[in-house]
């Protein structure tokens, strides 16, 4: 009798034991961004600037390629996109952002006497404030160098205090995207 | 003259110190021998044996006090003159209406002889029902809480967390994932009927890991044939909810027995004196049963439990980069602060936590027993963050999945002076990580096998001095599944050491199956005196060993709620802990002491440490790496208790804790600062038992702390600037005051109601926590009003 109940107990833990199995699936991080591409055209140039992260959040810092310099006085018409060349098939995040376009906006920042960026008229949210994907840049004097800075911001407050007009300082949310691009101008 | 009448009856004193011994029979109702009865005539104490006999011995003669107790009888108190040998038998009379305000340690009950054990009785647990178990236990001094947010709240013994302090729920180590900072236990606290807080591992029944100390959460025991009950609601303000809990149970000292309990919680978004804490609300709906069949020689038991919790996490802790985080520090305002809402949204933490257990204990003989238990549990941990596309929100961001199964076996005996306790225990643990999530899991999927035996012995010289000592092996291994991207591996410098770690190959990722053994002594020595005078000492050293958990070894990536990328290491190597740990107890009449010194030295100390940041497409994200030092842990708890009168109380408790991380001679990251509280408390018994309280808590500034700061550029007025992120600096010290009242009025015999009213953070102080993961992003909560009701029945 008391073998028995011993037996059951010790019986117990092994009908309990086929719990989920271990598989080996590969994750691959869904979410991430890996290459935002910014182009400017313009004064006949077109100017393309790629950061470039293939492992995501690991160790590796994004590539940066700029695939000229700027021309001075010129006016350019930007535009941004997002990918992840991670996903297969490859994934465009510009379309997504177009979807959310009230959960998203695009800030632009040059350092020094780099230029003037201000946003495309048309590309507005459903409630008329802008998302940023696209704009225009009015390049500065000659031998001018510095850095653009490209921001995606996730839920900002679009409605705070210059934001609409392109300054992060008030647009809280978080960053789901931030590049520097180093210009030269000719 | 004086001089002379002072030595001579120094000298009569002394030599009439006669002894003489006093043995007797203590029976129950029926004239049935109760076993365990406890038995107290002078400074001397014993329990009853299974023939319900006792023996006193060394009691002075003249008038003396005789209390006798047992739970769920009426106390005997009488004063009696000894002269000589006598035989003192009672026979106790059962007391229905008091059971469950009735809990008595006895020494054969306690968990460990030689460390200090702090216990947190029904009444007081009561009063934390709508709360966590770590704020009920930051009443035990020595006890800090570490928090994320207001609701996800774990303890600190003697400046140590998480995984070196296990959980003991209804002798079943919790199991879940407790590992991270931000796991509460997943516990309903209304289920305990009694904690037990042991500062030390001296308890090696429960394993020997336990670097910091041990929590022992054990539910009430009826043994009366008896059906109670009891319902508490709660209602607050700050949340603007409550909570309902009621229980039942069943008691009998023979036959069959059981019990229910059933809790919901329902808190919306808590306030700080300024503003809402966005996402801050919670849900619990918790369920608890068991049934237990004993006989006089064997007894079995089986329960299961069901925790189910929702919690939400503040949106403002929710950041991007290092330029968030830095904003949120400076600014010192959250960026996200939206009117009251009930509903959770991202980020926010889902959690189930389901427990069973059989357990057959059986006598032997008299002195002797055997106990056989088997547990399951499962805990489902689902994390929801916010995603970068609003869709993929009602998807989690975390799912892991942890079974686990442990059997144990223990043997006790009386033999003579001796005691002797062995036992072994095994288990199996198997995390799944869900790969569906689109995440990559900070956490792998992993198989773990365990394997202990001990033995502990303790020597009773006579009733006020024992001497213990046990010792215990453990063997575990460990086998993750995990991918590592290529980049990681070889930044880690993993490709020399751990390269017959790798199984495959999957684009940019190695599959590795990395495996580890370990084999772990651990023991300890200690030593109690009961000294006249009403005064006690122990004394006890251990050594223990901790393994390195698997968010120690395998972490890797971005921590997406902390917006921080955590970093694990392979090559961690346990780690062991030498404690030193002290208590003086003095009993006045009316004034207790205890004074608690301890030091630890750990070797292998594991602990997180920001390191500085790397860049990725998102931006720059702060790393924190997982590390090991040698340290150095000292500190003290102080407490005592002071009868004013026979209406007012006073009671103090104070902790300090130094952490030394002695490889870089700096202070210890995230050590609790120092802490005074103070409680006067009012009673009249003829106003309805009318129960008064103002506790002060006074928190100082901890102002030993590494500076782990580092530089960023950040975009300031428009121009890029560099910053330094403050994420050191501790916040500065505060005092609260909380009131509590209470009153009980009984309805009929059986029947009684208590009604309470409190006030937590009277003054609505406005203040941050350096222990609060999330001071970084919001204050404290403000002021909190309460009422609770209370029937027995």
């Amino acid at each position: 009798m008391k073998n028995l109940k011993l037996i059951v107990l010790l019986v117990i833990p092994v009908l309990f034991s086929t719990s989920c199995s271990n598989d080996d699936e590969v994750v691959n991080e869904e979410e991430v961004i890996t290459t935002v591409t910014t182009t400017l055209t313009g004064g006949g140039q077109v100017i393309t600037l790629t950061s470039r992260d293939l492992d995501g959040d690991g160790p590796n810092a994004p590539v940066v390629t700029v695939s000229g310099n700027l021309t001075a006085g010129t006016t350019y018409q930007g535009s941004t996109t997002f990918s992840n060349e991670l996903a297969d098939p490859f994934e465009d995040i510009t379309a997504e952002i177009e979807e959310e376009n009230l959960d998203h906006q695009i800030f632009y920042f040059l350092s020094g006497a780099l230029g003037n960026i201000t946003y495309s008229a048309s590309d507005l949210d459903s409630e008329g404030n802008p998302v940023g994907l696209h704009f225009t840049f009015v390049a500065g004097a000659s031998g001018t160098t510095g850095t653009l800075t490209v921001t995606l911001r996730h839920l900002p407050n679009k409605n705070a205090v210059g934001v609409a007009e392109g300054d992060i300082t008030n647009a809280a949310g978080n960053t789901d995207a931030e590049v520097y691009f180093p210009l030269t101008i000719n | 003259m004086r001089f002379l009448s002072i030595l001579f009856f120094f000298l009569v004193g002394f030599f009439g110190y006669a002894q003489v011994t006093i043995t007797g029979v203590i029976l129950d109702e029926n004239g049935l021998p109760l076993r365990d009865a406890h038995v107290h005539i002078a400074n001397k104490t014993t329990s009853t044996d299974a023939n319900g006999s006792y023996v006193l011995s060394g009691i002075p003669k003249g008038k003396q006090k005789l209390y006798i107790s047992f739970i769920g009888y009426h106390a005997i108190e009488e004063t009696i003159e000894i002269s000589t040998d006598l035989t003192i038998n009672r026979q106790l009379k059962l007391d229905v209406t008091k059971l469950d305000d009735i809990t008595i340690r006895q020494l054969s009950n306690s968990k460990s002889e030689s460390s200090n054990e702090q216990v947190l009785k029904s009444a007081t647990i009561e009063k934390f029902s709508n709360q966590t178990l770590g704020e009920a236990l930051k009443e035990v001094s020595g006890v800090s809480i570490l928090k994320t947010g207001s609701t996800i709240v774990k303890p600190i013994i003697n400046g140590l967390h998480s995984n070196r302090v296990p959980i003991i729920n209804n002798n079943v180590r919790l199991e879940d994932q407790q590992w991270g900072t931000e796991h509460a236990p997943n516990l309903d606290i209304n289920s305990a009927g009694k904690i037990t807080v042991i500062k030390g591992a001296s308890a090696l029944q429960y394993g020997g890991d336990a670097i910091g100390g041990i929590v022992v959460i054990e539910p009430e025991l009826i043994k009366k044939d008896t059906l109670v009950g009891k319902t508490i609601l709660n209602l607050a303000s700050n949340g603007m909810g409550g909570s309902l809990s009621s229980s039942l149970q069943k008691g009998n000292r023979y036959g069959w027995s059981w019990n229910a309990l059933g809790t919901f919680k329902y808190l919306g978004d808590k306030e700080t004196p300024d503003y809402m804490l966005s996402n801050s609300g919670n849900r619990e709906q918790n369920f608890s049963g068991g049934i237990r069949y004993a006989q006089e020689k064997y007894n079995f038991n089986a329960m299961y439990s069901f925790y189910n919790a929702q919690i939400g996490i503040i949106k403002a802790s929710h950041i991007g980069n290092v330029n968030d985080l830095y904003n949120s520090i400076n600014k010192q305002q959250p960026s996200v602060i939206e009117p009251f809402t009930y509903s959770i949204d991202a980020p926010k933490q889902e959690v189930q936590h389901h427990l069973a257990k059989v357990n057959y204990q059986r006598w032997l003989s008299e002195n002797a027993s055997i106990d056989f238990q088997y547990a399951f549990q499962f805990n489902n941990r689902l994390e929801f963050d916010v995603r970068r596309s609003s869709a993929n929100n009602d998807k989690a961001a975390f799912d892991l999945q942890l079974a686990t199964h442990t059997f144990l076996a223990d043997y006790k005996t009386n033999i003579g002076n001796w005691r002797l306790k062995s036992g072994l225990n095994l288990g199996y643990q198997n995390n799944f990580a869900n790969p569906k999530t689109g995440v990559r899991p900070l956490i792998p999927s992993y198989e773990k096998l365990d394997a202990g035996l001990y033995g502990i012995a303790v020597y009773k010289f006579d009733n006020a001095t024992s001497l213990e000592s046990g010792i215990r092996y453990d063997f575990s291994t460990i086998e993750a599944t995990k991918y590592y991207l290529k980049s990681r591996w070889t930044e880690r410098g993993y490709d020399a050491e751990f390269s017959h770690f790798i199984v495959g190959e999957e684009g940019n990722q190695w599959l590795t199956k990395p495996t580890f053994d370990y084999h772990n002594i651990t023991a300890n020595i200690g030593f109690r005196k009961q000294f006249h005078h009403e005064m006690e000492w122990l004394v006890n050293v251990s050594l223990a060993s901790r393994n390195p958990n698997p968010s120690e070894l395998f972490s890797d990536g971005l921590h997406h709620s902390t917006g921080q990328i955590e970093l694990g290491d392979l090559r961690l190597e346990k780690e062991q802990a030498y404690k030193f740990n002290t208590t003086f107890n003095k009993d006045w009449k009316s004034f207790r002491i205890q004074i608690n010194p301890f030091i630890n030295r750990i070797s292998n100390f594991i602990y997180l440490q920001p390191t500085g940041f790397e860049t990725t497409i998102r931006g720059a994200f702060p790393v924190w790496e997982f590390k090991q030092t040698e340290a150095l842990l000292a500190g003290f708890d102080v407490n005592t208790k002071w009868e004013i009168s026979n209406h007012f109380s006073h009671e103090l408790g104070m902790a300090y804790v130094n952490g030394q991380n002695l490889s870089t001679n700096e202070y210890l990251i995230d050590m609790p600062p120092f802490v005074i509280n103070n409680k006067i408390q009012y009673k009249n018994e003829s106003w309805f038992n009318f129960v008064g309280e103002l506790k002060s808590e006074t928190v100082f500034r901890q102002n030993q702390f590494p500076n782990y700061n580092f530089e960023t550029n950040i975009v300031v007025n428009n121009i890029l600037t560099p910053v330094i992120v403050d994420i050191s600096s501790p916040p500065n010290g505060y005092h609260l005051l909380h009131l509590y009242s209470e009153m009980t009025f009984k309805i009929n015999k059986r029947n009684s109601l208590t009604t309470s009213f409190s006030i937590q953070n009277i003054m609505n102080t406005t203040y941050r926590d350096y222990l609060n993961r999330q001071r970084f992003y919001a204050d404290e909560m403000g002021r909190n009003v309460q009422i609770q009701l209370k029937f027995n029945y």
